[in-house]
Formats: C-alpha cells, structure tokens, sequence
C-alpha cells in the first residue's frame, strides 16, 4: 500500500490516524473474529467459482434452491426493509420524531440489498449473464423476473437515500443538496418498488402448490410475505438501534435515554400492529383452506411454534411492552420477532418444500453453504461500521440543515 | 472413460445393497451416486434450440404427443438407451440396460429421476393389483402451457408449435426456478460445471420430429409401449382402449388435463400416484398460478404511485409554506432530538 502521504486518504479513510496507528486500533477481538470469518468465505466462494455448486453446496435437482435462496435472500431482503418501513413513517406519514433512525435504516437497507445480490451471485449458475436479465432477454411472465428488476432498482433508490451522507463526508455542498431533494422522491419509489419485490419474494412458491406443504403454501403468500418484512424492518429498526446505540454511542454527544425508549416504544405499538394482523391473517387462511387437519402431524407441530411462538407471542409481549412502558422487554421482543421471521422463510424456503419426501432426502445445507452466508453477514457489519464510523449516519452533521 | 464409469456403478450398488441391509431407505443412497448427475456440456437442448429457431414458424400447428401405456412396458431400458446415443449423453453398452430387469440388484431398486445426463429413466413400481412389476417411463411432459416458460426470468423457453418445450441454452443465467417451478421435477441441472452449467432436460426429439421421424425412444420401443402422433388422435386412442379394456386401465389419462394439457400421455393399470405419477399437480395450468399475482402487483404500482406522488408533492409544498412562516416549528422538531452533534 501506498505511504500514509495522501493526507485525503488519512484524514478521510483512517480517520486522521497513521497507517500504524489505524491498523494497531483496528486490532480488536470483534475485527479478529470478523476476519477469520470472511476470510473462510472468501476460501468457499473461491471453491465454489473453481468447482461448481455441486462439490459446494449440497443442491441437488430436486432442491434446485437451498440456504443462499432461503437465508441470502428471502431472509436478507425481509431484514433489510428498515428503509422501507422507516422512510415511509419520516418522508410520507411526516412523523419527523423518527428522523433519527432514518439514516441508520437507509443504510442498512442499501448494505442489505447489495450484500444479498452479491451473496446471489454465488448461487446462480452463470452469474456473469446478469446483463441479459437487464438488457435484453425479458421473461415478463416471472415472478422472478419482477424480483431481479425491483432489486436493481430499489439498490440505485437506497443510493440516492444515502448519498446525502456521502456527499457530506466528501464536502460536496452542492451535490448533497441535489440528492437531498431527490431523497423524498427516492422513498415514493422505494415504498412502491419494495413493496412490490417482498410480495414478490412469497410470490416466487405460488408456482409450486404440490411441493410446499399446505400450511405454509396459500394463495396469500405474498401477502404474508409483505406484511412479515413491513413488522421485521420495525424490529430490525430495533434491534439494530439497541446495537448501534451501543456501538456508537461516542457518536451521539447529547443522547436522552428517555426520548430513545419512548420511540423504541412507538415502534413496538407498530410492530405489534403488524403482528396481530399478520397472526389474524395466518389463522384465517388456515380456516380458509380448511388445513386444520394438517395441524395434529410433525409438520402441523411445527407450524404451531412458528405462529404461536414467533407471532403470537411476540405481539403480545410487544403489547405488553407499550403498555407497561417497558423498551427493555421491546427490544427482546425485537429479537424474538426477527428471528421469527428468520424461521419462518427457512421454513418457506426449505423445511416445507417437497415435504412428502423422506427425511433421507431431504436437503439439508453443507458447511459451505452456511460459512459464505455468515461470512456475507459479516461483511455487511464491518461494511456498516466502516461507514458509521465515516459519515454522518448516527447524527446529523453538524454543518448543514437536517432537512427535516 | 467407461470403465469409470462402470466402477461408478458397481460402487453405487454396493453402497445401495449396504444400505439395503442396514435397512435404511434405499432410494436416496443410489440416486445420489447417480453417474448421470454429474454428467455436463450436453448439447442437445442448443442444438434444438438451435433449430427451432429456424424451422418455427413452418412447423405444422398441430400438436404431437406420445401415448405411454405402462401397462406393456417390459423395463428394458432401451428407450434411456436410445436416448442417450441420440442425445450424445454418457451412455453405455444396451446389453447392460436390458440386463437391469432380470437382476437381483439393479438400478429398478430406487425410483431415478431425470439428471443433466439423461433426460428419461424407466421406473419400476408394484402392482397394487397383482403385485407384478410395472415400468413406467418418465421425461418431459411437454405441458401445453409450461410452468418452466413461465417461470423463467431471461424467457429462455419456447412451446413449439408441434409440441415440444424447447430450451435456449445460451441465455440461461443458472437461477433454477424452473425446476422449482416444473410440477413433474423434469429440469436438471449440471451442478458439477463450475463455469457453464446448463438445464438440461428432454426435448421430445425436435430435430426428429419436426422432420417427419418419431422420438428416439419411440423408435426403438419394443413393447409397443410407446405410441406417436397427433395428440387429439392419441387421447381418442387412448379412451378406446380404455373403454375397450376397462377392467384392465384405470378410467383416466393422465396428461389430457393434468396442468392443462401436456403432450405426453399416461394409461396405468393402477391409480396414477402408486406409479410416481403426482395426482396432486391440479388441472390450472402452472402459469396461472402466477399470473393473478403478477398482475396485483403492476395494479398496486401504477394505481398506488399516483396517490403517493401527489401526497409526497403536497408534503413538501406544505413543508415549504411552514419554512417560509417561519422556524417555531423546526425548533420544535429539534427540542426533542436526541444524538445530534451541535
């Protein structure tokens, strides 16, 4: 690497240290194990380039899709709709208190996206044909295909969401007053587009009725799969406040615990809300298709700690919480509800698909498969952090006008 | 090569007959030693491709079909055979597939599925009736309105005029919902080519029927299990030998309704789900199933964009008129913000 010279290098990337004392600082145990575990990815994503997903991963012609679809994508998509839900509530409902948690959720958001998309690639066969999706061979009647043209574009609407902090981290006046102009016309898009794309993401098992089981296959797929990832960005909203507010908390000069638990609350009234529609909705689809015999079997058993234990307990505790005041048992609950949802899209994605096989022939992932996904994770935390620590995320910057 | 593939083979069976006796199921340990699993650079499907481009819009309009009466199959296995050589996929001498029906042990043991190197196996199933076997070929159905077209996001898949489901190999980007999408699991995928894996799955011999000639399997059927031709005749031919023989036939074809039609027919002796043919894949086209949806959500964008446009515009205008009036309100919003660096 270069000498520590470019004086814009150091001030901007190393945080106004030297090279020595950057990397010495870096030296943590947190950074370590991050390390080690991106780097045993980038080992298996090399495996894989080098010899194929059939010596990678343990897919096979009958599970076409396993943990990079189920965990990548159906998990990480649903987990990075903070930007929806909390652009939403700030730019178009105008509840301004939240503006605070708007730029950590972008952000999330933006990573979310490109880290999934990056992690996909690893899947698809011929990953260097994406131009063909964009460009020029169209399969307008997919689901699929719907999903690979609202990704692209919702990564270039978080990009304008987020460049504001960019432009501010770079001292480009202008150009950060241009993007925040557009910013309110990026969250318009960005609702509709990811609205339409986490529907979609349930949409993809329409297609296939006689392989997912009954209870978890309904012709309301897509709407639970926009419903669950509008309560899943709240609680990601949550849970990644209650983290970063911890990370970060030398950021936040005049932080008021108090004024943080009653919007923590506030969003605990809203996740609530859309877990009891969410859990009314399942048990009126499981009348609807008339499944309750479905529900006395090991799959039945299994449905029930995913709806009872994943919907409806975390909406009562979170019922709770509002009531009593109580932002500790919020931000529980906030884990309870992601992974929550976390359940429900392996058992989407996986457990419940071509469930009249035998355990013997059911997929199960190989260590391969888990080790890119978690190293993808990491990378997407030590990316998060690398921004949060540069830009002004977690506050507004002190030179310019929050514009809300 | 061969010989490679032969030791392939004997070690899959030893491994399917250890299995077999520690009691576990025998299906999956065979099936995943499968040599044709890990077979790649098949050329059939861009060769038909190929083809079809050419010829698709001379082909005739009407719709070929095979007509498969299970209830004759000898399980000799020379359809694969045939098949393979049409196809160039790995094969090997016809005396060891004709061989698989009389032996102890043999590839009948497990029920196959089609891989990237072969595009139909011959399935052995019990009688319900008679406890006699029963050999059932399966391949692509050649569905009239085909999931895997639908399904596919570059739009890699044609349904030919005269019947077959062709595929366009050198669009494919490797996405695999097609195989989530095929109702009868036929797409295959060539999971050990690490930069230019392919689906693969049978092409109802384009090339040789769209010039006057039957499918290779067909060709060389010697049980007369396999009857081509139109597919309007085929159904009519099938309900007269069902009627003409209905202690003998279940009273129904399988493939004249199932997901709306496909080319390929079924007769059976037995109720279809006892010989690995799903009862459960309903007769709305799997297209359909999707369709609907897709709509909804193009009515939500367009219809559901103005409303927010216009409320965001107002927002704005509104935000512009409070900032002109002056700053009690922006003094507001800040007493109350926490995190903020002054």
């Amino acid at each position: 690497m270069a000498k520590n010279t470019n004086s814009w290098f150091r001030e901007k990337i190393l945080l106004g240290k030297s090279n020595r004392d950057y990397i010495m600082s870096s030296a943590t145990p947190g950074n370590f194990i991050a390390g080690f575990i991106i780097i045993f990815a980038v080992i298996v994503m090399i495996y894989r380039l080098f010899f194929g997903l059939g010596p990678a991963t343990n897919l096979s012609d009958n599970y076409p899709w396993g943990f990079w679809i189920g965990f990548d994508i159906l998990i990480g998509i649903a987990l990075a709709a903070p930007g929806l839900t909390l652009g939403t509530a700030v730019h178009l409902f105008g509840m301004k208190k939240y503006h605070h948690f708007v730029r950590p959720a972008i952000l999330s958001s933006l990573l979310g996206y490109v880290f999934a998309v990056f992690a996909l690639l690893f899947d698809l066969g011929r990953y260097y044909r994406i131009p063909y999706l964009l460009g020029w061979s169209w399969g307008l009647s997919s689901v699929l295909f719907l999903i690979g043209w609202h990704f692209t574009l919702y990564i270039i609407i978080c990009l304008i969401e987020w460049s504001p902090a960019l432009f501010e981290w770079l001292k480009l006046r202008k150009l950060r007053e241009v993007f925040q102009r557009l910013a309110i016309w990026a969250t318009i898009f960005g609702v509709i587009i990811a609205g339409g794309h986490q529907s979609a993401l349930g949409g993809l098992y329409l297609i296939a009725p006689a392989k997912l089981h009954p209870l978890w296959y309904s012709m309301f797929l897509p709407v639970f799969f926009l419903l669950s990832a509008i309560f899943a960005g709240i609680a990601m909203v949550i849970v990644e406040s209650t983290i970063t507010h911890g990370v970060f908390k030398n950021q936040l000069k005049d932080f008021n615990q108090a004024e943080f638990d009653n919007r923590t609350i506030g969003l605990g009234t809203a996740a609530a809300a859309g877990l009891f529609i969410y859990f009314i909705l399942k048990i009126f689809d499981l009348a609807h298709s008339d499944n309750w015999a479905y529900l006395n079997t090991f799959y039945g058993y299994w449905y029930l700690v995913e709806v009872l234990g994943f919907i409806l307990l975390p909406a009562m505790l979170f019922a709770s919480g509002v009531r009593n005041r109580n932002a500790r048992l919020i931000r529980l609950t906030g884990f309870l509800t992601v992974v929550g949802v976390i359940l429900n899209r392996l058992n989407v994605s996986i457990f419940a698909y071509n469930w009249q096989f035998p355990a013997s022939m059911k997929y199960y992932p190989k260590w391969m498969e888990i080790s890119l996904s978690i190293g993808v994770v990491a990378m997407l935390i030590v990316a998060y952090r690398f921004i949060a620590n540069r830009m002004a995320i977690m506050y507004d910057h002190p030179d310019y006008d929050s514009g809300h | 090569m061969s010989i490679d593939r032969r030791q392939f083979l004997k070690r899959s069976l030893t491994m399917a007959g250890a299995t077999l006796l520690s009691g576990g199921t025998i299906a999956h340990a065979l099936d995943k030693e499968d040599p044709s699993i890990y077979s790649t650079g098949n050329t059939a499907n861009a060769r038909n491709w190929k083809l079809w481009v050419e010829k698709s819009e001379t082909l005739t309009p009407e719709q070929y079909g095979v007509l498969v009466d299970t209830t004759v199959c000898i399980g000799c296995r020379r359809c694969e055979w045939a098949c393979n050589e049409w196809n160039k996929n790995p094969n090997r001498p016809i005396k060891e597939f004709e061989a698989s029906v009389s032996q102890q042990k043999s590839v009948f043991d497990t029920v196959r599925r089609m891989h990237a190197g072969n595009f139909t196996v011959v399935n052995r199933y019990m009688s319900s009736k008679d406890g006699k076997p029963i050999y059932v070929k399966r391949q692509c159905m050649h569905c009239d309105d085909p999931g895997c077209l639908s399904s596919c996001f570059v739009d890699a898949y044609r349904k030919a005029k005269n019947g077959p489901v062709v595929h366009n190999a050198s669009v494919c980007i490797g996405c695999r919902y097609c195989m989530v999408a095929c109702p009868f699991d036929v797409p295959a995928y060539e999971y050990y080519a690490p930069l230019n894996p392919q689906i693969t799955k049978c092409t109802f011999c384009f090339d040789r029927i769209s010039k006057g000639s039957v499918p290779a399997c067909v060709d060389i059927c010697p049980a007369g299990v396999l009857t081509f031709g139109k597919r309007s005749d085929l159904i009519k031919l099938a309900h007269e030998k069902i009627g003409s023989n209905p202690d003998k036939y279940v009273d129904h074809v399988y493939g004249e309704y199932e997901v709306g039609g496909t080319s390929w027919l079924y007769l059976s002796s037995v109720p279809f789900n006892e010989i690995g043919l799903r009862t459960d894949v309903g007769k709305t086209p799997v297209p359909k199933l999707t369709k609907g949806f897709l709509l909804g959500v193009k009515m939500f964008e367009i219809v559901a964009a103005w409303p927010l446009v216009f409320g965001a515009y107002y927002a704005i205008s509104k935000a512009r008129e409070k900032t002109k009036s002056g700053h009690e309100t922006s003094a507001e919003g800040k007493g109350e913000g926490h995190g903020e660096k002054h």
